[in-house]
């Protein structure tokens, strides 16, 4: 049956690429597989022969699968379940690209695509290396095809089909008026799609510039990694257990660099643009795609120990495996929901099939690792003679071992759920889950900061005590002089988690402070200012400068909008104070050391996206400025806000904000009827455009004129004063008689305001029951937090200087290569 | 053989702090009946928002306070009221689960934080809203959601 509207074309030809995906990734794998076992060269270089032309296949099949399902969005085809689930008419060209990577089949094919690019690069310039490591590369490439195959082998369905029609795709199954005769059981009507106006649109959080840099990034980082691990697997298979460090330094150094920037823009956009109140929080998701990082640091330093002195091969293989193994168990966790509950994250995927198929995809890659890796790991060369504990490389093999130890236990933590899936328990993480992070962090902060400062003044091999004294004395004592000065100065108090941990960050400070003086010092005491060669240097800086960003704002960071100055809260001493403060429109709240007013919100011309006007004033009266904080407002008629923050950035702090709540619209017509409201005496009230306070109450019951009131009548009389924000204060006291059994209410009005006051009751206690009429304004109010970020600016410049300092070092080592290439 | 030793010892100390923080996490994940059969101790527990109930949070009068009733996710349709003293809860009333945070005390959950779930690039959120005017005057156009809800889960 045809179906009117629905272009077929495009998906036919996804589905022929993908399939040539599948058989060109297989045939370059084995055919690559094939030149690596090949006993003589005409044999290995026929069999190479075909394994390029298969790969090249592969990659113009991925590009490809990529245009025609870019065509599909872009092009508004929501016959595609694919565009009707991500993407809308209204959404802009520029998130058409966030909106292919947002769904679980656009992501592995954004790292397929990555990996393409990659073997390109490797075909071109691995030279002897290409068959073995390619193969890793096209076998990955075969594995990623068969996620987005979704085809059914043996009723399992294997992988996620981009290119599947919205009509087979489940998601019309209920829906009535799509189907014949608006029966579900009958077929679909001929012009269904004629009713499908609109995708379903990108999620409005996601609709930010952070998802469409940020994703690109992450997996380029993602996919990059399986190059140290294919040139390791090379090394081991090929049983040339050393030679490959040389082309695979510069490999690791990259993924390192581009990895670490990976995350760390995932952790700017948590900051920037969602409101999680910070940029890291130790979810799963942040961890799982750290340690792999951790790893590949580790494995880099490793290998620098290998290529100086000839130790550490071993441990090198082995993080550069592990490395690339956390990637695909990172995948597992994230992807599979097995993380369920843990996770701030929704992930629901593909269910128990996604489960097997990942869980397969680690077994391909890591159990011959493995394998290879154990059996011949007495081959390894090594040297038997113990390394001096004044050399440089034992410190950092001991530095490499606290990083991968750090690793271990983030992952084991982030694994809690798979622990009660394995042995059925239901631990939970502990209540202050962050801290029992950080308590054991702190340390190896203090560790890697303390190494990273000092061990560049020690020699490979052995270094002389009166060498290694002279050159540190002097970056020892500038840093202790900078610590001592920020510890004292810089008030970096947080005192939370006890005194103990408290020392523990002013001593991991100190050692930060350290880090980066002395590696700044290295550059000219050292290398002599030579910048090819100060790779090192720079990125430790930058690593200090991480992790001096990192202590300082999170253990200086400021609620601002502590609930104690503005609108009262009945707060108990034992509370703490709430971090979320009422604005109401117009009347200025105090806040730290702002004055804050809502001055009014307006709305996107398109979307249902509000801005909120929030002024900050300093009470010094020496600034002014507006942030705009907005959000989402019962987005697709789902009930609630999504907000989006707004932040103001100050050379050493942000002032960050972000909407909690608004007055709810449905109220504002209450307004004009009477509403009660209770109070207690001194007790405040809001209006629309000032505040009511409950000075005092009387109640008469003697010299009240019987004949009006009988023998028990009695009077109250609420005394109010009213401040309108114009600074106009109203006295008013309305009032509420009990006439011969009879209760009559005496309102009062403040005629500037249009404000009338009832007294609607008077309990025994003294509270009243207030109503309150306005005739013509809408109350309109906003909550809001608001945090004070130090030094945040210090973790992102951090971030840039090491990832630039990698890459000279990985220029450095490609140019070195390719002048001891050129000699040989 | 030294290094070994160090090596050595820095993995056993690793390994203990390991274990010690991964299975004395102090805290379950738990139902609404076992929270209530174990007042004062920290738990996880999931829940879903009681619907038939309303929401109370007044921010004019106290932004922090937040309360709502809670149903268990479970067949045993346990409820309990829930206290939050963190302000709005992101997501409260469109999250169909909800792990708090917190304590059973008495009468209520007193909760420390509240993980709804947050929109994720995975998250299957699927309401399929054709348009009214495709000519279809009789059918209930809002009634066409939660159509791949149970193949998502």
């Amino acid at each position: 049956m045809d179906y009117i509207g629905e272009h077929l074309l495009p998906g036919q030809l996804g589905q022929f690429f993908i399939a040539l995906s599948l058989v060109a990734s297989l045939v370059a794998t084995f055919s690559y597989f094939k030149s690596a076992q090949s006993k003589n060269n005409a044999d290995a270089s026929h069999w190479k022969k075909l394994a390029r032309y298969a790969f090249f296949t592969e990659v113009i099949s991925i590009l490809a699968i990529f245009s025609i399902l870019f065509y599909i969005i872009h092009g508004h085809l929501f016959e595609y379940k694919y565009a009707w689930q991500h993407s809308s008419r209204s959404l802009e060209f520029k998130y058409m690209l966030a909106c292919f990577w947002e769904g679980q089949e656009g992501s592995f094919l954004l790292w397929s695509i990555w990996h393409c690019v990659l073997g390109l690069i490797l075909i071109k310039t691995s030279k002897k290396w290409e068959a073995p490591v390619m193969t890793v590369v096209s076998l990955a490439q075969f594995c990623l095809a068969t996620m987005i195959a979704g085809i059914y082998i043996f009723g399992w369905k294997m992988g996620s089909n981009p290119f599947i029609l919205l009509r087979d795709s489940g998601v019309l199954d209920n829906a009535p008026m799509l189907h014949i005769n608006g029966d579900v059981n009958l077929g679909l009507r001929q012009d269904f799609l004629l009713s499908i106006k609109d995708g379903n649109d990108l999620n409005p959080l996601l609709q930010n510039y952070w998802m469409v840099i940020h994703p690109p990034v992450l997996f380029l980082g993602f996919a990059s990694t399986i190059v140290p691990f294919a040139f390791v697997v090379a090394g081991l298979w090929k049983k040339q257990y050393g030679e490959w460090t040389k082309q695979g330094l510069p490999w690791a150094l990259f993924s390192a660099a581009v990895l670490g920037v990976g995350i760390m823009m995932g952790a700017m956009w948590a900051y920037e643009s969602l409101t999680f109140g910070g940029y890291w929080a130790w979810d799963p998701v942040e961890n799982a795609s750290l340690v792999p990082w951790l790893v590949l640091i580790s494995g880099i330093h490793t290998l620098l120990i290998y290529k100086h002195t000839g130790y550490s091969l071993r441990a090198t293989n082995l993080f550069f495996i592990l490395s690339f193994g956390f990637i695909l168990y990172s995948t597992f966790l994230t992807r599979t929901g097995v993380l369920g509950d843990t996770s701030v994250h929704a992930f629901t995927g593909e269910g128990s099939n996604l489960l097997i198929h990942l869980l397969s995809f680690m077994a391909i890659f890591l159990l011959p690792a493995f394998i290879l890796f154990f059996n011949r790991y007495r081959e390894i060369p090594t040297i038997r003679k113990e390394e001096s504990s004044s050399s440089r490389e034992f410190w950092m093999f001991i530095g490499s071992l606290v990083f991968f130890l750090s690793a271990l236990v983030i992952i084991g933590k982030t694994s809690l759920p798979v622990f009660n899936l394995i042995f059925g328990t239901k631990l939970a993480p502990p209540e202050n889950a962050e801290y029992s992070y950080n308590q054991i962090h702190v340390f190896v902060a203090i560790i890697i900061a303390l190494l990273t400062a000092v061990a560049q003044y020690l020699k490979y091999k052995e270094t002389n005590s009166k060498y290694f004294l002279k050159k540190i004395v002097g970056p020892t004592v500038i840093a202790a002089i900078a610590a001592s000065l920020i510890l004292a100065f810089g008030k970096v108090n947080y005192e939370k988690e006890g005194i103990g941990f408290m020392a523990a960050i002013w001593i991991a400070v100190a050692c930060s402070v350290y880090t980066i003086v002395a590696n700044a010092a290295y550059i000219w005491l050292g290398i002599k200012g030579k910048l090819k060669l100060s790779g090192g240097s720079i990125s430790h800086v930058g690593f200090g400068m991480v992790l001096l960003g990192i202590l300082i704002s999170s253990s200086k960071k400021e609620v601002l909008s502590n609930n104690i100055n503005g609108i009262p809260a009945p707060l108990d001493k034992s509370e703490n104070p709430g971090e979320n403060l009422t604005l109401v429109k117009g009347l200025t709240v105090d806040m730290d050391k702002y004055s804050l007013t809502y001055d009014g919100d307006s709305a996107h011309p398109k979307k249902q996206l509000s801005y909120y006007k929030v002024r900050f004033k300093s009470k010094n009266g020496k600034e002014e400025f507006v942030l705009t904080p907005n959000s989402f407002v019962n987005y697709k008629g789902n009930e609630g806000l999504m907000s989006n923050p707004d932040a103001r950035h100050y050379w050493n702090h942000d002032i960050f904000t972000y909407i909690t709540s608004i007055s709810n619209p449905d109220k504002k017509g209450d307004t004009i009827s009477i509403k009660p409201n209770k109070m207690n005496l001194g007790d405040s009230l809001f209006y629309s455009s000032g505040f009511i306070i409950l000075q005092e109450v009387k109640k008469s019951t003697d010299s009240l004129p019987v004949d009006l009131f009988g023998k028990d009548g009695s009077l109250h009389e609420a005394r109010l004063k009213v401040h309108s924000k114009t600074g106009s204060v109203y006295s008013i006291a309305p009032k509420l008689a009990v006439a011969k059994g009879e209760v009559l209410a005496l309102p009062d009005t403040v005629i500037a305001e249009s404000l009338i006051l009832q007294l609607q009751k008077v309990n025994p206690d003294n509270s009243i029951v207030l109503g309150v009429k306005e005739s013509n304004s809408i109350m309109d109010y906003i909550t809001i937090k608001a945090y004070k970020f130090p030094f945040i600016a210090l973790l992102w410049a951090g971030v840039i200087i090491t990832a630039i300092g990698i890459t000279i070092s990985m220029v450095r080592r490609i140019q070195l290569n390719r002048k001891s290439g050129a000699e040989s | 053989m030294k290094k070994i030793h160090i090596i050595l010892l820095v993995f056993i100390a690793g390994a203990i702090a390991l274990l010690i923080s991964l299975l004395n996490t102090g805290s379950t994940y738990d139902t609404i009946t076992e929270a209530k059969a174990k007042p004062g101790k920290f738990v996880h527990v999931a829940v879903r928002r009681d619907t038939t109930m309303s929401v109370e949070y007044d921010q004019l009068k106290d932004p922090n306070y937040l309360s709502f009733h809670a149903v268990a996710v479970d067949t045993s349709k346990e409820k309990m009221r829930v206290v939050y003293r963190g302000g709005p809860i992101e997501n409260l009333m469109i999250s169909e689960r909800l792990i708090l945070k917190g304590k059973y005390n008495g009468d209520h959950f007193e909760c420390q934080e509240v993980q709804s779930k947050c929109p994720s690039k995975y998250k299957e959120n699927m309401k399929p809203q054709p348009n009214k005017s495709a000519g279809q005057p009789t059918e209930k156009s809002t009634e066409t959601s939660s159509a791949t809800n149970s193949e998502a889960n």
